[in-house]
């Protein structure tokens, strides 16, 4: 028999290690975009949002823009009164993303090419502005539920196989089914783009293009082709983030904000490495719980998980700039 | 007509280079201040000091702070909500601790005080730069805000967690408190900010100014030509501070009375003021007042248009105010990356030759 106190933490760390997951996904999405344009999508978050916002209206037929016909035309439409099937919608939704991809490189990023990167920031938070506002234009406000058939609830199995290790206090191990399911499409999801990159066409020409822009465009890739394959990947990346956390907690503004948390996430991993992403995100989640339930907690007065991760990251910049994966192209001041 | 330079000369080199070397900039300067000074104090009732004329002179000097650091240093910074709440947490210990002390002073070492703390999370710039250096201030703007929602000896241990700012006079006018008459709180937000930005300007143009830009357009060159980059960006980091910080002051006692810090000062507020800059104008003084005054002035008009002309709900407007925040930005940064005060210099250069252009 282990003590209760061992377990606990044990139990903290494999809830972190879930949430880690979560964090590691919308981190994948940065890293894609990063890596093939340059560009530090701070707008991530938001895609996940406006993903998970469009899923639920289509799932639930909902009139877009309703609000905004109501106040021009004096009509009170909401609804379309039909319920498309969960995996249809997906679908449509992934059609909207490479929609939105297309939109972002054509209307934006394409008049931006040579820019400082920091421009290119700046751009993608003005981005991120604009796709909050024009989701809950389109779908309104409200803190939506997302019910596509997960699973959800503490999974009984892993408790009862557990309870044997503590005395009597000790219940076993008490881990969310939606999170399995998380880390199970995470790990699936980190499968697939590292096959799609090493062994398609269109995923060698990624790398080309992360490699180097005007190298790969002398062979004959097109680049304004790359970064729409590139944004729509990794706006199906925040479609899968948002669903996971929407199921999670409700589709609502609050989702966009794990977008900063994974950008600890990316400091520790490395800009650039998916791998990295994902160990930094498991870190970060791990880290944070166990800071606060060992330091932050008992003698800091808790909710230290805001900022646990900058701290952490922060500290990391300092030793070693370059992240645990990442390139060596930092350029020391 | 009316704007041109010819008989207008200077004999001195003081005269050469002064801020306004045209005599109709400068009379329009004057004016500008005797309108301000002298003119709105007597006409000003609540709703437009609270809506439109407090806030666009608190959040015009945290531009010009902000300024400095990202516009003319280089340095995106990211935490401008967290070291506004600094200011605004010293302000409120500064007050109750030493009530017999006056308030200007207090909002002075305010000020200080944040010069001193924006500083300290100034340094990993000396290694790091770009959005790594952006994350590494929104490491500054969570800490900070949990820090003073957390650690009850910042609020003096209120039980709603939030601080009030007590009555506060200057010569004998109140200027913080729930009773304090519109033109007062006007006056001393704008005493602050003529001098904020009066400093501000001749030290952009003096040679920390220089280095400042010297650092910002290519750090390794100007490390070359002598710029120390150590003293160059910590004291961006130090000046930025102060104005920040002053304004985060002035922000709590004056303009709120009374604040929530995760409420008041979070990312948003980064934002913000982040946004007011590139609209207004990443390297100018006049583009953070224009930018100051763009932001403030933008959900008014649109509440007033959408809501009180159109009738559309609120939730409405906030969702378009969103759309076309964002919207401007991108604009802005695409077609102007110079922002607003470079549309008011090409309007000038025009002004000059008009109505006979060749």
């Amino acid at each position: 028999m282990l003590p209760d106190q061992f377990l606990f933490a044990v139990e903290v760390m494999l809830n972190g290690l879930m949430a880690g997951v979560l964090y590691a996904l919308v981190a994948l999405g940065f890293v894609l975009i990063f890596k093939a344009s340059g560009i530090f999508n701070y707008a991530q978050g938001v895609m996940a949002l406006f993903g998970a916002l469009t899923l639920v209206g289509i799932m639930d037929g909902q009139v877009p823009f309703a609000h905004l016909i109501n106040a021009i035309f004096g009509t009170d439409v909401h609804h379309f009164g039909w319920h498309v099937p969960a995996f249809l919608s997906i679908l449509l939704v992934m059609v909207v993303m490479v929609g939105l991809a297309w939109c972002v490189q054509h209307f934006i990023f394409r008049h931006l090419v040579g820019q400082e990167p920091i421009i290119l920031f700046m751009a993608t938070i003005g981005l991120a502005y604009f796709m909050e506002g024009f989701g809950d234009l389109m779908w309104n406000s409200e803190i939506k539920k997302l019910d596509i058939g997960i699973p959800q609830g503490g999974s009984m199995w892993i408790e009862e196989a557990t309870t044997f290790l503590g005395g009597s206090n000790f219940y076993g191990f008490f881990i969310d089914k939606l999170e399995i399911v998380a880390s199970v499409v995470a790990v699936v999801l980190v499968i697939i783009l590292v096959a799609f990159a090493q062994y398609t066409k269109q995923g060698r020409a990624m790398r080309a293009v992360a490699d180097d822009h005007q190298a790969a465009l002398s062979v004959g890739i097109s680049l304004s082709f790359i970064w729409v394959l590139v944004w729509s990947l990794a706006g199906f990346v925040a479609l899968v983030a948002g669903i996971m956390w929407g199921a999670k907690s409700g589709v609502q503004f609050s989702l966009s904000l794990i977008a900063l948390k994974a950008l600890p996430v990316l400091m520790l991993g490395g800009f650039t490495s998916i791998p990295g992403a994902i160990v930094g995100g498991l870190i970060v989640g791990v880290g944070e719980k166990l800071f606060e339930f060992l330091i932050g907690a008992p003698f800091l007065g808790g909710a230290t998980e805001n900022w646990f991760a900058y701290m952490l990251a922060l500290l990391f910049l300092v030793f070693r700039p370059q992240g645990l994966f990442g390139e060596k192209i930092i350029e020391r001041v | 007509m009316i704007y041109r330079e010819s008989g207008d000369f200077s004999e001195t080199y003081p005269a050469d280079s002064q801020t306004f070397p045209i005599k109709f900039d400068r009379y329009r300067y004057y004016a500008v201040l005797v309108v301000a000074f002298l003119i709105i104090p007597f006409f000003i009732n609540d709703y437009w000091a609270n809506a439109i004329l407090v806030p666009f002179l608190i959040y015009a000097i945290a531009a010009i702070g902000l300024n400095i650091l990202v516009g003319y240093c280089g340095q995106v910074s990211l935490g401008t909500g967290g070291f506004m709440a600094v200011g605004a947490y010293a302000c409120y210990k500064l007050m109750t601790a030493f009530p017999d002390i006056s308030i200007v002073l207090h909002i002075l070492i305010s000020g200080g005080i944040t010069a001193a703390v924006v500083t300290l999370f100034g340094l990993p710039s000396l290694r790091i730069k770009g959005f790594y250096l952006a994350v590494a201030t929104l490491a500054a703007q969570f800490f900070l805000v949990w820090l003073f929602n957390r650690v009850a000896w910042f609020y003096n241990y209120s039980a709603s967690g939030q601080i009030n700012a007590p009555d506060r006079t200057v010569f004998g006018y109140l200027v913080t408190g729930p009773n304090t008459e519109a033109w007062a709180k006007y006056m001393i937000c704008l005493v602050f900010l003529t001098f904020a930005g009066i400093i501000a300007r001749n030290m952009t143009r003096g040679s920390l100014g220089r280095k400042w830009s010297a650092i910002r357009d290519m750090d390794i060159a100007a490390e070359i030509i002598g710029v120390n980059p150590l003293s160059a960006k910590l004291s961006a980091f130090a000046i930025s501070g102060f104005f920040i910080g002053i304004s985060g002051a002035l922000f709590f006692s004056v303009y709120l009375g009374a604040v929530e810090v995760g409420e008041a000062f979070g990312i948003q507020k980064s934002f913000l003021v982040l946004f007011m800059i590139i609209i207004g104008g990443l390297g100018s003084i006049f583009g953070s007042f224009a930018g100051a005054a763009f932001m403030v002035l933008l959900p008014v008009l649109l509440k007033n248009i959408l809501v009180g002309g159109l009738g559309w709900d609120t939730a409405l407007a906030a969702h378009l105010e969103f759309i076309i925040v964002g919207a401007l930005i991108i604009v802005f940064l695409i077609a102007e990356p110079h922002g607003l005060a470079q549309l008011w210099r090409i309007a000038k250069e025009k002004l000059r030759l008009w109505p006979f252009p060749h």
